[in-house]
């Protein structure tokens, strides 16, 4: 009798072989589950603006049969709870406009002066400490903003204008740009530091300062850049709610003077969800067009933005 | 060289270099706007609120008389609200950031997610108060509870955690990726052991950010009409008479910290007005907290990990 050496037979391997394949097949489908899960999770975002779109433009549908396009365009005064109505949109966006303004004023400056520093002038450590803390105040809740333009920079600006009213445009709109600060800083401090070392050593060999620098190189090859942040900054602006809830008081007010108090389309919108009207009234359409006409405002200002990085953007 | 010509290169250099200087100071001078606004309005309302803040003032409901009044409902609020909206931002917004950097093909179906993250991200928060308004509370039927508003706010910050998903993936080197295939792992077996496992801090800074900014969301939870005064909690489940469902508490109306803070500011008195500073108070140590946490363990993490 010979000893056979311990092989497993052909068969045996065989079996075993089809096994994992089969094994294998079965995985297959898993993987092809899974990226199926993975694929509609990543799809909602496709949903949710279909959602915006679908809900803003049915709901203000209904709105526009009531009330004629030109009425909403044109008209001169906003009272749509009153039984006189009228819709003028452009009592709201005055206010938007104006606001926004004066938030752009602050925020567009001293953010291009801060990005400019940050990149080009403030030493290591500086800039270390500096960026953290600019992402903590855009962090801060927008409620805690308005809180503190109605009971501290009110009270602070009537000391100076003893005319202006508790509740006005220009508070709101000064600590408005404050919060927008960090967003243009740090989107346009990113695209000036992303312009390649090379440029900058250029500009110092020829006996440029770091001012000139930055005016004369490091800003136009980062106009892309800076446009977008200066874009996401309007875009922060004008759809910014609470600040203007809270200190900018909410009559509607035809007026472009930060002193007075005015509603904005977010304003008014927050002033219209407090109360409680019935689901399906003219007032509840009301905020569904108002909200369509933000969106639309925003949309403008994302395509503009999209168009300027396309414009000028600068491959190295 | 002349010597008027040298003088007056000088000239224009001395000039150039003074603005230079006078560009330092001013960098300086408009960061510190920055840091006084915040200096002067964290002092502010510390000074205002610290005084209300006791033991009561988390207790209690909140009350026509101001010296009673707390912020029991709109804290259990939040909490429950934020745990909605974790539980449905933070695995869809892993989900869509895998896909998106794992297996999306490239192709107009991605370009058209990939854009729409983008737009998302800049869509203003009260027009996402309009879409829950119209879709939850009214289409899906979900009423001014919990579970609107907490779905309502992972929509909201849905964007930021697929991005923050994504640049943590995009992080990883590619050796990691082909070694695992080069085993014979699958696009799954390599996501599931390799590349969460390397991108969890990286995701956890997103989702904390993400979260930061939900608690301080107040005008899209306004705006599906979250009502200001409640003076209930929602129900525990299985107390009660009849005892609550599991899942009853989401349906219940409910508060959150800002919306009482925003109920509070909208008051004349000045006692409420102390109110809304210590809620105020408490809600930005809250954000700054957590904001604080994300900035740190990313420093951490870029000091730590060397590939």
């Amino acid at each position: 009798m010979s000893v056979t050496a311990p092989m497993p037979s052909l068969p045996v391997a065989a079996a075993k072989v089809s096994e994992r394949l089969r094994k294998k097949a079965s995985r297959h489908v898993a993987e092809r589950v899974i990226e199926l899960l993975l694929f509609g999770a990543a799809l909602l975002s496709v949903f949710t603006t279909a959602a915006i779109v679908y809900v803003l433009v049915s709901e203000s549908w209904v709105f526009f049969e009531h009330v004629p396009l030109k009425d909403f365009l044109f008209d001169t005064q906003w009272t749509p709870l009153f039984d006189d109505a009228h819709f003028g949109i452009m009592v709201l966006l005055s206010g938007t406009i104006t606001s926004s303004a004066v938030a752009l004023v602050v925020a567009i400056p001293l953010g291009t002066i801060i990005a400019i520093y940050l990149s080009e002038f403030a030493p290591f450590a500086v800039r270390e400490v500096a960026k953290p803390f600019l992402e903590l105040l855009g962090g801060v809740p927008t409620i805690i903003y308005g809180y503190f333009a109605l009971v501290f920079l009110t009270p602070l600006l009537q000391k100076i204008y003893p005319d202006l009213p508790g509740f006005n445009l220009l508070s709101a709109g000064l600590v408005m740009g404050v919060m927008i600060i960090p967003y243009v800083a740090s989107l346009s401090e990113d695209a000036m530091r992303a312009v390649p070392m090379s440029l900058r050593e250029g500009s110092y060999a020829m006996g440029a300062t770091r001012l000139q620098t930055a005016l004369r190189v490091v800003m136009p090859a980062a106009t892309s850049g800076i446009a977008s942040a200066y874009i996401l900054g309007i875009s922060r602006a004008v759809g910014e709610t609470m600040i203007l809830a809270v200190a900018g008081g909410m009559q509607p007010n035809l007026t472009f003077n930060p002193a007075e108090p005015g509603a904005t389309i977010t304003s008014f919108i927050v002033q219209v969800a407090l109360g409680d009207l019935p689901h399906g009234s003219i007032g509840y359409q009301t905020i569904f067009a108002a909200g369509l006409s933000l969106m639309l405002m925003t949309l403008f200002f994302n395509l503009l933005g999209y168009w300027l990085r396309k414009k000028y953007r600068e491959v190295y | 060289m002349q010597e008027q010509d040298l003088q007056l290169i000088r000239n224009i250099i001395v000039r150039a270099k003074r603005w230079d200087a006078f560009f330092g100071v001013l960098g300086v001078f408009a960061l510190m706007v920055g840091v006084l606004t915040f200096a002067a309005l964290f002092v502010d309302m510390a000074i205002q609120g610290i005084p209300r803040l006791d033991g009561d003032f988390f207790t209690s409901f909140p009350s026509r008389r101001a010296g009673q009044a707390g912020i029991l409902s709109a804290w259990v609020g939040t909490v429950l609200v934020m745990m909605v909206t974790a539980m449905a931002a933070v695995p869809l917004g892993i989900a869509a950031g895998v896909y998106l950097e794992e297996y999306a093909p490239k192709n107009w179906v991605t370009d058209i997610i990939e854009i729409n993250i983008t737009n998302l991200a800049g869509v203003p928060s009260i027009v996402y108060g309009l879409l829950a308004l119209g879709l939850f509370v009214y289409q899906f039927g979900f009423g001014q509870s919990i579970l609107s508003a907490g779905l309502t706010l992972a929509l909201l910050i849905l964007p930021v955690v697929i991005v923050a998903t994504r640049e943590s993936i995009r992080a990883i080197p590619q050796i990691i990726r082909e070694g695992s295939y080069a085993c014979g792992a699958t696009t799954w077996q390599t996501v599931r052991d390799h590349i969460l496992p390397y991108s969890s801090p990286g995701i956890l800074t997103g989702v904390i950010i993400g979260m930061a900014r939900a608690i301080g969301e107040t005008a899209p939870i306004i705006t599906i009409g979250a009502l200001t005064f409640i003076a209930f909690l929602p129900p525990l489940p299985g107390a009660g008479e009849p005892p609550a469902g599991l899942f009853d508490w989401l349906f219940a109306p409910f508060t959150v910290m800002p919306i009482q803070m925003f109920n509070w500011t909208s008051r004349p008195e000045a006692a409420f007005q102390v109110n809304a500073a210590a809620a105020g108070f408490v809600l930005v140590l809250m954000t700054l907290a957590m904001n604080g946490a994300a900035i740190w363990l990313r420093y951490r993490l870029r000091k730590n990990i060397k590939w």
